[in-house]
């Protein structure tokens, strides 16, 4: 089971019992404007098997925290503190070549754009090989077998053959695949997918998420799954963050989150998702304005100068930065709106609506 | 791709066509119309018109224009017997291929450009691994170590080889190692096969003179590629699969990084092949370059037209090479 912990309590230094804990993740960028918070005190939990959701809006630190779970922020650039422990071990404070060896190898990642995220000068087979290789001493024959196996288990016909081609040589989707079948050839413990639908069409969405759940079930693997889009979210998430201005304003089952949000920015994504299964009034509700600096972070609740609910709590949502409170075992919540009333909103107001 | 080659060499031999007929056009049209013909350049001080007369005919002065060209043309591809010096026994023979007779040098152009060329190479050659190796070095380890000392030391560098005029650098070099510390002999050019060490000795200024300038040019462009190439997501996903950094590095990004590098390289050692003009003016080298510079001078017309004719023959035939080997490193490029 996945929970969520409050970020707010201070932090244990005794190993957890999770899979994956991150714990008030904080990564900033100092920049000659001033230190961009992309990540303010993030903290989860996955556990293998399960898949986490974290979804935001552009700019909230979604790909930031995957990225600093592997160790790929540059240490010059960014700093990195609070806490990652992957299966019993702490990675924040590592030195790049101290993680190493778990990168593609017990935790793997899955990115955006395929295209420009396979090598244009390599073929498709060397590439995997070289993720096999890097990780078990074995020939490049065998390597190279083990490359065809993965190409054929994530659905690319003609395996044997087509691993000799180069990236520009498959689709969208297939590259996709072959992004999977790349991060999956050392049988990661954790997989992180940032977005990994997001630059395919719809109905090869679908097949990417289907062979997803599949290759989960089959290597009992936790995934972390980034995207921006609800719908995947809902689909195969087993629990959801979301985040907002870098910090998390609502996590907890994907039941929790779907059926009865308590947080104005998850209702304003949930009611800026198009749906096809009720009726379609004459448009969507988008929220308003832009997120937010991350330098110069509203006082307050971040959300606070976005958020149509403000004048129900008063003056407390532009002063006071809201904790993340649990509602129930399983649910979190930042928001000033006392939760029997947030529930009230959302029941009475929101959902016939939506 | 044999094809594709020879497709590319075709349209190469129309452009070298194109560039014969031009300066052919430039060199032998233009004295005419303006009503000296160019005997009087071969003829020496005050010659009679007899003399005149004799020399354009045995130079084919005297033939229509076209004629001329076609005569040229064809002596390229198979050799002259026509031409004489203008007396009765004076036959000029010009095997293939024949760019005619230089005015000064009473030989054939060929010959001369065949024996100026290894200066004009060893130049090239020399200049060329420094400024590539140093270029490229530089570029690369700056670009890893952006920010730190080592680049900010290395861009200073590069600042002052830019705006350093390469003729002050060549003799600022010429006064400190010839005239201060007289490490090295007054140039004198001496072909390797004769003396390694006098050759070198002669050489080495006029190598660091080009390559450190280029190198300059080299390390920003380099820099500039790496930079870019580094923040690529395929370099992110090679440190995501846990390649060690060194990995990384040579084989993800800089394959990526130089591949560019190598092509505008190509070009430029061709343009050098055609006579390093400046440098080796500076340093009395006997190459291309300074053929030129004389033939301009003296007026020796057939020398500007074949060496004109073999430094584009160098670029042209540099450019097949170069695209060539970019599909060769670049699989998205089709030869087709």
């Amino acid at each position: 089971m996945t929970q969520t912990i409050d970020s707010s309590a201070s932090l244990p230094s005794a190993p957890p019992t999770s899979f994956l804990e991150v714990r008030d993740l904080h990564v900033t960028f100092p920049t000659d404007d001033g230190m961009v918070r992309s990540v303010d005190g993030l903290s989860f939990k996955v556990e293998r098997g399960k898949t986490m959701g974290i979804v935001g809006e552009s700019g909230s630190g979604k790909s930031v925290t995957s990225q600093a779970i592997l160790g790929l922020h540059n240490s010059t650039r960014a700093q990195v503190s609070g806490q990652i422990w992957l299966d019993g071990e702490e990675l924040v404070g590592k030195s790049s070549e101290e993680i190493r060896p778990l990168r593609g190898n017990k935790m793997a990642m899955i990115f955006q754009d395929p295209l420009s995220s396979l090598h244009p000068f390599y073929t498709i087979g060397d590439q995997i090989v070289e993720a096999y290789r890097v990780h078990n001493k074995v020939s490049k024959d065998v390597a190279k077998k083990r490359a065809i196996e993965m190409l054929d288990r994530v659905g690319i016909p003609n395996a044997a053959k087509r691993v000799d081609d180069y990236p520009h040589q498959f689709s969208g989707g297939m590259r996709q695949r072959v992004m999977i079948a790349m991060a999956l050839v050392c049988d990661p413990q954790l997989l992180i997918a940032d977005e990994p639908t997001t630059a395919l069409d719809v109905t090869v969405q679908a097949q990417i998420l289907d062979l997803m759940r599949d290759l989960q079930k089959e290597f009992n693997s936790a995934i972390i799954l980034i995207t921006h889009d609800l719908g995947v979210v809902a689909e195969i998430a087993d629990d959801v963050t979301v985040m907002y201005g870098g910090r998390a304003v609502e996590q907890g089952s994907v039941r929790d989150v779907f059926y009865s949000p308590q947080m104005p920015y998850t209702w304003g994504l949930l009611a800026s998702m198009p749906r096809l299964d009720r009726d379609r009034k004459g448009r969507l509700d988008p929220i308003p304005g832009n997120p937010p600096s991350l330098i110069n972070l509203p006082n307050g609740c971040v959300f606070s100068p976005r958020c149509v609910y403000r004048d129900r709590v008063g003056a407390a949502c532009v002063t006071d930065r809201p904790d993340l409170t649990p509602v129930s075992d399983t649910h979190r919540v930042r928001c000033h709106i006392p939760a029997e009333q947030s529930q009230r909103i959302w029941l009475n107001e929101l959902n016939p609506n939506l | 791709m044999v094809r594709y080659i020879i497709r590319r060499l075709l349209g190469a031999l129309a452009v070298l066509f194109i560039v014969s007929l031009v300066t052919f056009g430039l060199f032998m049209v233009v004295p005419v119309m303006t009503g000296a013909s160019p005997a009087y350049l071969y003829a020496g001080k005050n010659p009679s018109p007899e003399l005149i007369a004799n020399i354009e005919h045995g130079l084919g002065l005297d033939k229509p224009i076209p004629e001329q060209f076609y005569m040229y043309m064809k002596g390229i591809v198979a050799g002259r017997t026509d031409l004489t010096d203008g007396t009765a026994d004076g036959s000029r023979p010009c095997p293939a291929p024949c760019f005619g007779y230089s005015f000064r040098y009473q030989s054939p152009v060929w010959d001369i450009i065949k024996d100026r060329f290894p200066v004009t190479l060893s130049i090239t050659v020399g200049a060329a691994i420094i400024w590539l190796s140093l270029g490229i070095g530089v570029g690369v380890l700056s670009a890893l170590r952006r920010g730190g000392f080592a680049d900010r030391a290395s861009m200073v560098f590069i600042l002052l080889f830019l705006s350093l005029p390469s003729y002050l650098f060549a003799i600022l070099l010429l006064y400190v190692f010839v005239y201060g510390l007289k490490w090295l002999p007054p140039t004198q050019y001496v072909p390797l096969t004769e003396s390694p060490v006098k050759w070198f000795q002669a050489l080495i200024l006029a190598w660091i003179t080009i390559g450190f300038g280029s190198a300059a040019l080299y390390a920003r462009l380099t820099r500039a590629n790496m930079l870019e190439t580094m923040s690529e997501d395929y370099i992110r996903t090679a440190v995501a699969k846990g390649l060690p950094r060194k990995t990384v590095v040579r084989k993800h990004a800089m394959r990526a990084a130089l591949t560019p590098i190598l092509t505008i390289a190509g070009l430029d050692i061709a343009f050098l092949l055609g006579g390093a003009i400046f440098v080796e003016k500076v340093f009395s080298l006997p190459g291309l370059g300074l053929l030129f510079v004389e033939a301009i001078g003296k007026q020796d017309l057939p020398v500007i037209m074949g060496l004109t004719i073999v430094s584009s023959l160098f670029i042209v035939v540099a450019n097949i090479i170069v695209d060539v080997l970019y599909s060769a490193v670049d699989p998205r490029v089709r030869l087709s």
